[in-house]
C-alpha cells in the first residue's frame, strides 16, 4: 500500500485551547475540535513524515492504542479532513510546509 | 459564521452622485461614522428616522457611502447576500442591491430601491469588514448595559434574544434586541448599542460598556449559569458571529477574534425561564 504524506492547508485557521485543537476552514468554515490523539496526528503533520511512521512512533508511543486500531483512525481522521482541504495528503513527501501553522497553534 | 454564496463581477458602478445635489448624514455606529450621501430628501429624511440616535452632529466621517436611488429590478429575491473582494474593491450584491467599497479610499457606491434594508444591510457588511481587522465583529445577540457592565445574550433564532431584552429590569439600557456590536479596546471588549432591531421593532441606545459576560440563552425550566468548554464556547460564538465575506484571510482574522474574545470575556450557558426573576443573576 502506498505511503501517505501529509500536510496542513494554508487556508485553515487554528489554535490549540486545553490539548485540543480547533481548526477552521477558511474556504467554507467548517469547524473541527480534535481529541488528543488527532491533535497529535495534526502536530506531526509536516510533509515529509510519512502517516504509517507517525502512528508507530508517536500515536502508538503517547497514548495507550495498538498499531492497527491506530492506523485505522488515523486513515479516517486523515480522509475526512482531507475532504474539506484542510489536511493535504500525498504520496510523496512534500519539502515546503506551511509557515503559516505556527503562530496560530500555540 | 454566516458565508454567502460566492458570485463575481468586475464591472466598476457608475458614479452617479454630484457634489451640487448631495444630500448627507453621518450615521455612526460603534463608534464609527460613515456618512451617506444621497440626491433624493425623501431618502435622507428616512435615514435620519431609521438611525435617529445614532446619527452624529459632527460632519467627520471615516467613510461615505454615495447612495444612487433606482427602481426596482428583477433580481433574484431568494439570492442570498454576496460579498466578494477583487483589486481592492469590495462588491455587494443582494437581489436589486449592488454596491461597491474601495478600501482604500474608504468609499462605496450602492445602487438601490428606495427601501431602509437595503443601506441597512450594506451597513452591517461594511462595519464587519472594518471590525475583522480590529478584533471586534458583530453578533446575533441582545445586549444589554446593566451597573456600568454590558452583557451579551446570544443564541438561534426563537432561543430567547428578545424575550431577555423585554424582560430586563427598568435601570438597565437595552443596546439592541438582535445584532449587537463588540469593540477591542487594548485587554477588554466593549458592547456598542446598534440601530439593528429584532422583533422588538426599536432601535438600541447609542451608548457603550466594558462587557462583563457573553450569555448563551437556553429556555429550561429554572434559571441558571452554566459552565461551557472553551472549545464549546467558540464554536458557539462563531456560529453566532455576522459574517459575509468569502475572504479566507478575513475568515482567519474573526477565528483569531474568536479565539482572543473567549480567552478575555467569560462565556457561559444561561437556562432561564422567561420571567423577570432570570436577571437577578445576570451580574
Amino acid at each position: 500500500m502506498a505511503e501517505k504524506y501529509i500536510s496542513r492547508s494554508s487556508a485553515i485557521a487554528a489554535r490549540l485551547l486545553g490539548g485540543e485543537m480547533m481548526v477552521m476552514s477558511a474556504t467554507d468554515s467548517t469547524f473541527f475540535t480534535l481529541n488528543e490523539v488527532a491533535t497529535a496526528i495534526w502536530q506531526a503533520a509536516d510533509g515529509r513524515t510519512p502517516l504509517s511512521e507517525i502512528v508507530a512512533g508517536k500515536i502508538c508511543q503517547e497514548f495507550d492504542v495498538n498499531r492497527e486500531q491506530a492506523q485505522r483512525g488515523a486513515d479516517r481522521f486523515v480522509d475526512e479532513l482531507s475532504q474539506h482541504g484542510i489536511l493535504l495528503v500525498s504520496d510523496q513527501p512534500v519539502m515546503e510546509t506551511d509557515s503559516s501553522f505556527s503562530p496560530e497553534s500555540r | 459564521m454566516t458565508l454567502a454564496a460566492f458570485r463575481r463581477s468586475d464591472a466598476p458602478l457608475p458614479v452617479l452622485m454630484t457634489g451640487a445635489s448631495c444630500l448627507s448624514v453621518v450615521v455612526a455606529i460603534g463608534g464609527i461614522p460613515v456618512r451617506v450621501n444621497t440626491a433624493s430628501p425623501d431618502f435622507l429624511e428616512m435615514l435620519k428616522r431609521r438611525y435617529a440616535g445614532f446619527v452624529s452632529a459632527e460632519p467627520h466621517a471615516e467613510f461615505d457611502l454615495d447612495v444612487n436611488l433606482s427602481p426596482p429590478e428583477l433580481g433574484d429575491p431568494g439570492a442570498g447576500v454576496s460579498v466578494t473582494h477583487r483589486s481592492g474593491r469590495w462588491l455587494i450584491e443582494w437581489g436589486d442591491l449592488r454596491a461597491e467599497w474601495e478600501t482604500a479610499s474608504r468609499r462605496g457606491t450602492i445602487h438601490q430601491t428606495a427601501n431602509p434594508y437595503s443601506i441597512d444591510a450594506v451597513l452591517r457588511i461594511v462595519h464587519t469588514l472594518v471590525l475583522a481587522r480590529q478584533g471586534g465583529f458583530l453578533l446575533h445577540s441582545s445586549s444589554a448595559i446593566r451597573n456600568g457592565k454590558a452583557f451579551l445574550f446570544s443564541g438561534v433564532s426563537g432561543a430567547g434574544k428578545t424575550t431577555i431584552s423585554r424582560l430586563a429590569p427598568s435601570d438597565a439600557t437595552l443596546l439592541t434586541d438582535e445584532i449587537s456590536y463588540v469593540r477591542r479596546e487594548g485587554n477588554r471588549y466593549m458592547a456598542y448599542g446598534t440601530p439593528f432591531a429584532g422583533e422588538l421593532a426599536r432601535a438600541g441606545e447609542n451608548k457603550c460598556a466594558p462587557l462583563s459576560a457573553l450569555f448563551l440563552l437556553e429556555k429550561g425550566l429554572q434559571n441558571s449559569i452554566e459552565p461551557i468548554s472553551p472549545t464549546e464556547a467558540i464554536q458557539r460564538l462563531l456560529r453566532n458571529i455576522l459574517f459575509f465575506a468569502h475572504d479566507p484571510e478575513l475568515v482567519k482574522l474573526v477565528f483569531q477574534s474568536a479565539c482572543e474574545f473567549a480567552s478575555l470575556v467569560p462565556i457561559h450557558r444561561l437556562v432561564f425561564v422567561p420571567d423577570q426573576r432570570v436577571w437577578d443573576i445576570i451580574r
